[in-house]
């Protein structure tokens, strides 16, 4: 048995064979062939057999991202399609007699090039396209399975460098136990997928996990971070016994996942979801979301050509908000920053994003852009429960900035004879230390506060989420992050304001005791978690998490922490 | 041969879904399609080459087509371009 240590990205436990996601090469050589046009007719079938699978992998889109992600598959299609390149494959074939495959690779090198020596980012990743869509058909030329899923036929854990979002639109995910991954810290987009479907994921766990062969049986531990290759049968039978143990506290939890949220004392607090579109909304209320926590709309701005207009993202809002009827939804308003390709935004080039131009920022300094989106927001939240905040507030000034553009808006809408929200509570987050410092302040200028523990882990540690080397040093177990939590909580409850909490934190079962304890009003998390988290409050009295709050914000590190609540709450021991 | 002149209002020129659009309308007609932007000319049926025109917002562009259906396609492409291919200003 070998053990390799990674990084907990998604709680659970997978057990299995091993499956590498790896692209094969795709070697040929140039060579002559005897009949041209038997060449021309197998590269035609090529061709159409590329056709039918892309049409598949459109529809997959279209289906879990909706046709504007969908667009780029479309693109595609037509550049399969396009008679110039498929003429200059011809002439290739039939006068030179060359193999289809270097006449494939020589015609569209021509428009890489091409494209890519035009000065201009979007004709750049077009380049991108052509080569895509040209490593498709040499695929299905050479005989490589067509895609690197192809093998997956059974439920397997995934290894793999990396996962980008278009792998993971072809990946089955019936077929698929659990993640694993060479890079990537929590926050890379192969956690937040594998968190979204409820399955465990290890990340950054090295290269080593490539040299794993398929099939072999593999443990991963996604609460512990850790990958076991071919364990012995007692650690997979100890592992199958937790794995029942956590199934079984969690099919308990399904069966009262709709019921309200109170401790063993009566005190009631609220489980919300942290949700980024239409489809996440019916997921939510499925699993027993009493609301939503952090409604992200960036799913709106990016992947496209243009900015989303007030129309387009009122329709947006109002489907969502519609879903849930007279349960709160908190809209955060646009979150990007240099580190985002918006091409219709022309984003200066930052060296540091994360410090830049971005969030709340960014729409201040960009009225065309953050006016489209609050008027949007106003008239979807019309007798509507609608709450807006604003990401990445550090200053009392900001804030008020903000409301006044709020504001502005809406006497604009009312002046032009439009429904909009009356007295719609304001919000910020809180995930910049000096917000968590200033809380006493901030805490007069809004009506809540929803406290992200993400950003507020990574600038309070200094440390990149998305750097492998140091994404574990951003733990919101930090004694740093967890103090904050308690101070901004404690701030905003003396001037009988109400605190949320939409991090990665809220869905953890081993903070919520603290959080709890802490006095934590709302706790907003993926929907999988929803029922587990319930669950792990109801087991509790109020002073039971107090002592379990006070306990732990003494201890020095994270591993203390969490070893604490551990021992003290079997009930959120569920890994 | 018939040809139009037209000038591309749509903000991202004649590239992303406006070009794409633009070889889908083309491709329904049987004629011979060519466009030429300044000194530059694509096969209108060909996105790789629609692309590479460059044609940004603002870009006038000339169409020519061939064929038993140029009037046709003409007006189909004319109709596209003046909606700013069916998306609001």
């Amino acid at each position: 048995m070998k053990t390799l240590p990674g990084i907990a990205a998604s709680s659970g436990i997978a057990i299995g064979p091993a499956f590498r996601f790896q692209k094969a090469d795709l070697c040929f050589e140039c060579s002559t062939v005897q009949d041209p046009s038997a060449e021309w007719a197998r590269f035609q079938a090529a061709i159409e057999t590329a056709c039918e699978q892309l049409a598949g992998v459109c529809a997959i889109a279209e289906a879990e991202c909706g046709a504007e992600d969908a667009a780029i598959f479309q693109a595609h299609a037509l550049m399969l399609e396009d008679p110039e390149l498929l003429d200059g494959v011809r002439a290739a074939i039939e006068e030179q007699r060359v193999n289809a495959e270097s006449a494939l690779a020589d015609a569209a090198e021509t428009y890489v090039q091409l494209l890519e020596s035009l000065d201009d980012e979007y004709l750049s990743a077009r380049a991108a396209d052509v080569r895509d869509i040209t490593e498709h058909v040499l695929r299905i030329l050479l005989g490589v399975a067509e895609s690197p899923t192809a093998g997956l036929t059974t439920p397997s854990i995934i290894l793999a460098r990396d996962l980008t979002p278009s792998d993971t639109v072809l990946l089955d995910k019936s077929l698929v136990l659990g993640f694993c991954t060479v890079e990537g810290g929590p926050t890379a987009h192969t956690a937040i997928l594998a968190r979204g479907l409820g399955l465990p994921a290890v990340v950054g766990a090295g290269p080593e996990i490539l040299e794993v062969p398929d099939g072999a049986m593999l443990v991963l531990d996604g609460s512990h971070g850790t990958l076991l290759v071919e364990p012995d049968e007692e650690t997979v039978a100890t592992y199958r016994t937790r794995r029942a143990a956590s199934a079984t506290a969690l099919a308990q939890a399904r069966e009262q996942a709709h019921e309200p949220t109170v401790t063993r004392d009566g005190h009631r607090v609220k489980i919300v979801a942290n949700i980024g579109n239409v489809e996440g909304a019916r997921a939510a209320l499925e699993a027993g979301a009493e609301g939503v926590g952090l409604l992200r709309t960036e799913f709106l701005y990016l992947e496209r050509a243009s900015l989303p207009d007030e129309e387009e993202q009122y329709q947006a809002y109002r489907a969502i908000v519609y879903e849930f009827g007279d349960r709160p939804v908190i809209l955060r308003t646009l979150d990007v920053g240099g580190d985002k390709e918006l091409p219709y935004l022309d984003l200066p080039q930052e060296a540091n994003p994360f410090l830049g131009l971005r969030a709340i920022r960014l729409c201040l300094a960009r009225p065309a852009l953050f006016k489209p989106q609050l008027r949007a927001v106003l008239r979807a939240g019309a007798g509507r429960n609608l709450k807006v905040m604003f990401p990445m507030a550090a200053t009392v000034a900001e804030v008020r900035a903000a409301r006044s553009v709020l504001e502005e808006c809406r006497a604009e809408l009312l002046a032009e004879g439009k429904p909009a929200a009356e007295g719609m509570e304001v919000g910020i987050m809180v995930e910049v230390p000096a917000a968590a410092l200033m809380a006493d302040h901030l805490a007069a200028e809004v009506d809540f506060f929803s406290i992200g523990t993400n950003d507020l882990s990574q600038y309070t540690l200094a440390a990149d989420r998305a750097n492998a080397n140091v994404a574990s040093l951003a733990s919101g177990f930090q004694p740093a992050v967890l103090r904050l939590v308690r101070d901004v909580i404690a701030a905003a409850h003396a001037q009988g304001k109400w605190v949320g909490l939409c991090g990665e934190l809220a869905g953890e079962p081993l903070a919520i005791p603290i959080l709890l304890g802490l006095g934590l009003d709302e706790f907003s998390m993926n929907p999988p978690v929803i029922p587990l988290a319930k669950q792990i409050v109801r087991a509790l009295t109020l002073d039971e998490a107090r002592e379990v709050a006070q306990a732990a914000l003494e201890l020095d590190s994270p591993d203390a922490i969490q070893a604490l609540v551990r021992e003290r709450v079997p009930a959120a021991n569920v890994w | 041969m018939p040809e139009i002149t037209l000038t591309i209002r749509h903000q991202v020129g004649l590239h992303a879904r406006p070009a794409a659009s633009f070889v889908q309308t083309a491709k329904q007609f049987e004629s011979s399609i060519i466009v030429t932007h300044g000194e530059r000319e694509a096969n209108g049926k060909s996105i790789l080459k629609v692309l590479t025109l460059g044609a940004e917002q603002g870009a006038t562009i000339t169409i020519r087509a061939e064929g038993k259906d140029a009037d046709q396609a003409l007006a189909a492409l004319e109709r596209l371009i003046e909606s700013n291919f069916g998306e609001e200003e």
